[in-house]
């Protein structure tokens, strides 16, 4: 951790924002005419695409469940999301974010309903400024709801951190990279269930919880975003 | 008794509550902790004690009773594979296939069916996997030759159906076309103005949620 930048000065960060402000948030749905449904969603410097195809028969045989269907997330980073060029290809990281992913968006769709079938959800990020698996998850969220799949609700997803010993929402690129503490969250605003959790960096309980209680309130404004912009394919009807 | 909480027609999210209490969920909705919610992106539709919600997108699933059109993809033993756009290949069997009887000694099941042919059937069976049965004894199935295929979204087949067939005879009649509609959203159009009777049914697919469908159809048959 270095201590020659300043990340909070008078109770501001260093793009501004208050301690409990998010970054500025764009989302469409509808985006991709050739998938069965897609979303963007931008936050701040970090923007993602996200396309669903299916429900649609799964290969290989071998992974088909026959009681109920499975998601499938590819979570990517484009070589030109990133500062340096990121080496295009399948990553540690990538594979492990699609995983985390699938676990999150899994738990709201009725998969049973398509037993042995597959969802494929394609999450790339064209431009990263930390936060990007929630921003994924956002975008996927809404993509999801835009193919007309079966769903409990939507997730929501944003993160919040530690910099200089305060908890704060919503971290940019540098704040993420001086900060102490960085904990990406998901969750179905409605059931107030939460379908992820990481976290990054060390903390206590009492930090912990206020953190937590950020990131709630933030993945709420999050969700007026998504259904906003979920309204929207409903056109001029109305 | 339950109450409504959304008007009819309106607008709902995956995860909205659209009435609690002592009513029903029908498709597109599901019940939790005595509230009924919306599953899909669509449309609500309340009708006596009952709600439901009209996706405004999504694929086709498989249901019984459900008349498709298909494309024979793989012929066995005695049986045809049909890929009906969904995510289950429909199943047909050399007794629901053909009305009379076929000598498999004499005859090779492709010179009643041959893979790449598009029959219009129906299905008569979906168990829990989703093994899909198809039959082609009701008289209106049959093989479709010539004419042209069209996909559409499977949730604007009711409005290309229309109230009654309405809006689907009313291009029927403007284009002299033979039309068949799928469940599954695969239309076939054959004879007549096909390319104007083409063009109404795209149109229903890319504007099939807006209000005044019908208007915007008939100027559309109104330009020949």
């Amino acid at each position: 951790m270095s201590e020659d930048k300043e990340l909070l000065k008078d109770g501001k960060r260093i793009d501004g924002r208050a301690k409990d402000e998010l970054r500025d948030m764009e989302a469409e749905a509808g985006i991709l005419k050739r998938a069965d449904g897609s979303g963007y969603f931008r936050m701040g410097g970090t923007e993602v695409i996200a396309s669903v195809f299916g429900p649609r028969e799964l290969h290989p045989k071998h992974k088909q469940k026959p009681q109920r269907g499975i998601i499938q997330c590819r979570y990517n980073l484009a070589p030109f999301s990133v500062d340096d060029r990121k080496r295009p290809g399948p990553s540690r990281r990538g594979k492990e974010i699609g995983k985390v992913a699938e676990g999150a968006l899994s738990s709201i769709v009725f998969l049973e309903e398509f037993p042995t079938a597959t969802i494929d959800v394609y999450m790339e990020v064209i431009s990263a400024d930390a936060g990007t698996r929630c921003v994924a998850l956002n975008a996927g969220a809404i993509a999801l709801a835009d193919a007309g799949i079966p769903m409990k609700g939507l997730i929501s997803s944003c993160a919040a951190g530690k910099i200089e010993d305060t908890p704060v929402l919503d971290l940019k690129g540098e704040e993420d990279k001086d900060g102490q503490v960085d904990l990406p969250i998901a969750m179905n605003i409605e059931t107030g269930e939460i379908t992820l959790l990481q976290m990054d960096g060390m903390t206590d309980i009492d930090e912990m919880d206020k953190m937590l209680d950020l990131a709630i309130d933030g993945c709420e404004k999050v969700a007026e975003k998504q259904r906003e912009a979920l309204m929207e394919t409903f056109g001029d009807k109305k | 008794m339950g109450k409504k909480l959304v008007e009819d027609k309106s607008n709902v999210l995956p995860g909205d509550v659209i009435a609690e209490g002592d009513i029903l969920s029908g498709r597109g909705t599901y019940k939790e902790n005595g509230k009924v919610k919306s599953k899909v992106l669509g449309v609500a539709r309340t009708k006596k004690n009952r709600m439901r919600v009209i996706p405004l997108s999504g694929g086709y699933i498989p249901q019984e009773g459900d008349n498709v059109i298909g494309k024979i993809s793989g012929i066995g033993p005695s049986h045809w594979w049909v890929e009906l756009d969904s995510p289950y290949d429909g199943y047909l069997s050399l007794a629901e296939g053909s009305d009379e009887f076929i000598d498999l000694d004499e005859t090779e099941l492709s010179d009643v069916y041959d893979i790449g042919d598009m029959i219009y059937t129906e299905v008569i069976k979906v168990t829990s996997e989703k093994d899909v049965k198809l039959s082609m004894q009701d008289r209106i199935c049959k093989k479709l030759t010539g004419g042209r295929i069209i996909r559409i979204s499977p949730s604007k087949v009711p409005r290309l159906i229309g109230k009654g067939g309405s809006m689907v005879e009313m291009i029927k009649d403007r284009t002299d076309s033979r039309i068949i509609i799928g469940q599954n959203g695969i239309v076939w159009v054959n004879g007549g103005d096909e390319d104007l009777a083409v063009e109404a049914v795209k149109t229903v697919d890319e504007r099939g949620h807006e209000r005044g469908l019908t208007d915007k159809v008939e100027k559309i048959l109104d330009k020949r």
